[in-house]
């Protein structure tokens, strides 16, 4: 593999000769990337991580490829980030479209094989069929072991989770037997008489013998061996009852008996678009879900319009190069912008607090009257605006105030010859050329706004809560709360199918304001520039 | 001679005309000042009231004192300063990080050309479009996963923290490092590839020291984001000592908020003072950058 020299069309991007040295170093490094990635894939297959194996092990030969074929060479310089790109942006997408199409959430959480394995655990104590006597015996540390005789005969020994064994006399410590068969001692172990047996409250709950033919103690003189309760038929997908004969039919992902009792646990089951109807046509979630993305909106578009108007009239306001103490007001003005949102929006929640806040009592020694800015719907939105504002209005201040400086004087000199007035020239030609400017950073703004979960959730949580809502939900929740809430909170239990679903449909609409974005600044036209 | 002392009358009028609007400006900014420090100045005169609850507060304090700083200092349950020492640690790894991969990939896409560069700048703005804390469920099972193998990459782990951070480094911060890169004429690099410099070599001695100014833009936006954010970490870190400053003070505000009033704000101002002495000492370097389309979270 000697270095062939550049195609001539392709002027960078092939790597000079590159000293043989390095070129060790990243194979020997391949090779033992890709040996420790083998020894993750088996122990994430041994454990059941299949999604998450499948990720591992896609990345891994794309690294690969793209250390050993020399076309690949550029990407060599973003492997590290393409990595951790997959790892954590890319495969999360791909497993929240998954999760989409799923009931995965409360009592859905394992696979359907990893639930019918529970439940064939699961036994019972037939009331007739193969029986043994029994006969226990207990050590002083509170271990027991049965001696069980057959119908035929046939002597055993059993010990929880050992199998059965039939030892002679002298062999295991067993000692000489008595007339009926049973040993008189076992070494380390008493012999319990009947009256002790039966009254010993440990002894009828312990299974004896290797699991999955365990023998339990039925009745004074019986023990037998426990059978499985349940009976997977797989051409029903059913679970079938062995003690009652009930059949459990398969409905959305838990075995369900015909008077809708349910089988625990229940399993992940594709529910196909169910998730996304429910969130466009189920009644029972309409009504908190039209409001919450009524809100939603209302709250990304007045946000911006608020915190875009005082920017931008603070803008204009110090918008003259010889305003005095212009550089200390700019930077007493933006102090809200560089307090971290989470302690600023904490440090609001204190000083609303409705009956000793500071606003509050402000309010009440100044007018007597003091709104409720938690528990009324409206004072509450109000309310998260505020803050709101507070937090984002110097950076539209910053980036009008730069906007600004970039209007040339001769367009309103022009204007001024028109013999146009201030506000003229307001809405005339600052404010449309203002918005070519920042009309991307606005939109920007917007989305950042419509997924503002920090804000909604610090402030008050999504609070007041709506009455009455089969899933929780608040009456300052957005849609990125709201699916919190359904995803995490688990108050009224967790729920990633629906959770994930209405993150897909999250992702399309603000996926379209932004590719709307993109073609209105053309930022696609620039990559394709020779810039 | 009336004209000159027309013009002379025209000119004073002007001038008072612009001290009246000056005066004027002047004492809107006041207000708006006061709007945007009272909260500081609020918080400020909370922390150093002795009675420290929310209630009892006046903007000057009866008898100031450091009693809640002690306090906060000294929490058994609420272990501040781990706090404080896990947040900078992790979000100056993370900045350092993150700007090393973005700074590197963005060379890539501004000097070479290759097939599927375009689509992959367009797919780097898209995916990062999706909604990140929604991936939360995925990024949470596939750490708590993970973990059962390699217990250093699991829950209640900085470094599972960290890469998080990183996977968000291919991000919106590349289009704005290799527009600034585009900037740099290209005839520097081939002047010294003729004189067979490597694509490092021509990296690190040519390029990067021009890129000085928004290097230190993104530093910064990766700090302060990585340092503000709550969410992730929220999600991630399980124990009380783990927990970086924003969940610490989340959870601590959830805990007695009232009576402690004075004790949080000691804290949230500990917290926010680095953050602010940055910002307002770099201003205009940070400006530069947020007015060119950097994000800050």
């Amino acid at each position: 593999m000697t270095s062939t020299p550049a195609p001539p069309a392709v002027k960078r991007g092939t790597p000079f000769q590159l000293p043989a040295l390095p070129r060790l170093i990243r194979f020997a490094l391949l090779i033992a990337l890709d040996v420790a990635v083998f020894w993750l894939l088996n122990r994430l297959a041994s454990l059941g991580y299949y999604p998450l194996m499948a990720a591992v092990l896609i990345i891994t030969l794309f690294v690969n490829f793209v250390l050993i074929r020399r076309e690949a060479y550029p990407l060599r310089w973003m492997l590290i980030g393409l990595i951790m790109m997959g790892l954590f942006t890319i495969y999360p997408i791909i497993f929240t479209v998954w999760v989409a199409f799923t009931n995965y959430g409360e009592g859905h959480l394992i696979t359907k094989k990893q639930a019918i394995d529970q439940i064939l655990d699961l036994t019972y104590l037939p009331s007739s069929g193969k029986a043994y006597s029994w006969t226990a015996f207990r050590s002083d540390e509170g271990d027991y072991a049965l001696w069980l005789i057959d119908a035929e005969g046939n002597a055993y020994l059993a010990k929880p989770d050992e199998p059965l064994s039939q030892p002679q006399p002298g062999e295991m410590g067993v000692g000489p037997l008595d007339a009926r068969g049973i040993p008189e001692s076992i070494e380390g172990y008493r012999r319990l008489n009947q009256i002790q047996a039966a009254t010993d409250r440990n002894l009828k709950n312990i299974k004896f013998g290797e699991e999955g033919k365990t023998i339990q103690i039925r009745s004074p003189s019986e023990a037998a061996e426990l059978l499985p309760l349940y009976v997977y038929d797989p051409d029903l997908d059913a679970m079938i009852n062995q003690e009652t004969g009930v059949v459990y039919k398969n409905l959305r992902g838990t075995f369900t008996s015909p008077d809708g009792e349910a089988l625990r646990p229940g399993f992940i089951e594709y529910v196909k678009f169910d998730n996304f109807r429910d969130f466009f046509i189920s009644p029972a979630l309409r009504g908190p879900l039209l409001r919450v993305v009524l809100w939603n909106f209302a709250f990304a578009f007045f946000s911006l319009l608020l915190n875009f108007s005082l920017g931008l009239f603070i803008a204009i306001l110090f918008n003259d190069p010889d305003f005095p103490f212009k550089k200390l007001i700019r930077s007493l003005l933006i102090i809200p912008y560089t307090v971290p949102a989470l302690i600023t929006i904490l440090i609001w929640r204190g000083m609303l607090n409705p009956d000793i806040g500071v606003i509050s009592r402000l309010l009440y020694n100044t007018i007597g009257w003091s709104p409720q800015w938690f528990t009324d719907p409206w004072w509450a939105k109000i309310a998260i605006l505020l803050v709101n504002l507070w937090l984002s209005y110097p950076y539209f201040m910053l980036i009008c105030s730069g906007a600004l400086q970039s209007i040339s004087e001769e367009i309103y000199a022009a204007a001024e010859v028109d013999g146009a007035n201030p506000w003229q020239k307001f809405w005339r030609i600052t404010l449309p050329l203002l918005l070519v400017a920042v009309g991307p950073l606005l939109i920007a703004s917007f989305t950042f706004n419509f997924n503002n979960f920090n804000l909604i959730y610090l402030f008050n949580a999504g609070g007041p809560p709506m009455a009455g809502t089969p899933t929780p939900a608040g009456h300052t929740d957005i849609l990125i709360s709201y699916v919190y809430n359904l995803a995490f909170s688990g108050s009224r239990g967790v729920n990633y199918g629906f959770a994930s679903a209405i993150t897909i449909i999250i992702f399309f609409i603000v996926g379209s304001i932004t590719l709307f974005q993109f073609r209105y600044t053309r930022m696609w036209e620039e990559v394709g520039e020779n810039a | 001679m009336p004209e000159p002392s027309f013009l002379e009358k025209l000119r004073t009028s002007a001038k008072t005309q612009r001290r009246f609007s000056i005066a004027i400006r002047l004492i809107i900014a006041m207000f708006l000042i006061i709007f945007s420090i009272f909260p500081v100045l609020w918080v400020i005169s909370a922390s150093l009231s002795p009675t420290g609850t929310l209630a009892t507060q006046r903007l000057i304090p009866a008898n100031p004192g450091l009693d809640n700083y002690h306090t906060l200092l000294s929490m058994q349950q609420f272990p501040f300063w781990s706090w404080f020492l896990n947040s900078i640690k992790i979000s100056s790894i993370t900045a350092v990080l993150s700007l090393s991969i973005t700074t590197v990939a963005a060379y890539a896409f501004s000097r070479f050309r290759f097939r599927g560069r375009q689509t992959m700048l367009k797919a780097i703005l898209l995916i990062n479009v999706f909604p990140s804390l929604l991936a939360l469920v995925a990024i949470f099972l596939m750490f708590s996963q993970v973990g059962d193998v390699i217990p250093f990459l699991g829950l209640d782990n900085h470094n599972s923290l960290i890469l998080v951070y990183l996977g968000g480094a291919m991000g919106v911060n590349i289009w704005l490092m290799k527009g600034f890169m585009d900037t740099i004429p290209r005839d520097i690099d081939e002047s010294a590839q003729v004189e067979g410099a490597s694509d490092w070599q021509i990296f690190t001695r040519l390029i990067l020291p021009l890129l000085r100014p928004i290097l230190i833009v993104i530093l910064i936006l990766n700090y302060i984001t990585t340092y503000g954010d709550f969410v992730l970490a929220r999600i991630l870190l399980r124990s009380n000592e783990k927990y970086t400053l924003m969940v610490g003070l989340q959870i601590f505000a959830g805990a007695q908020f009232q009576q402690r009033w004075g004790v949080f704000a000691a804290g949230a101002l500990m917290g926010a003072l680095p953050i602010m002495i940055i910002y307002l000492a770099l201003q205009d370097q940070i400006v530069g950058g947020l007015t060119r389309g950097a994000v800050k979270g």
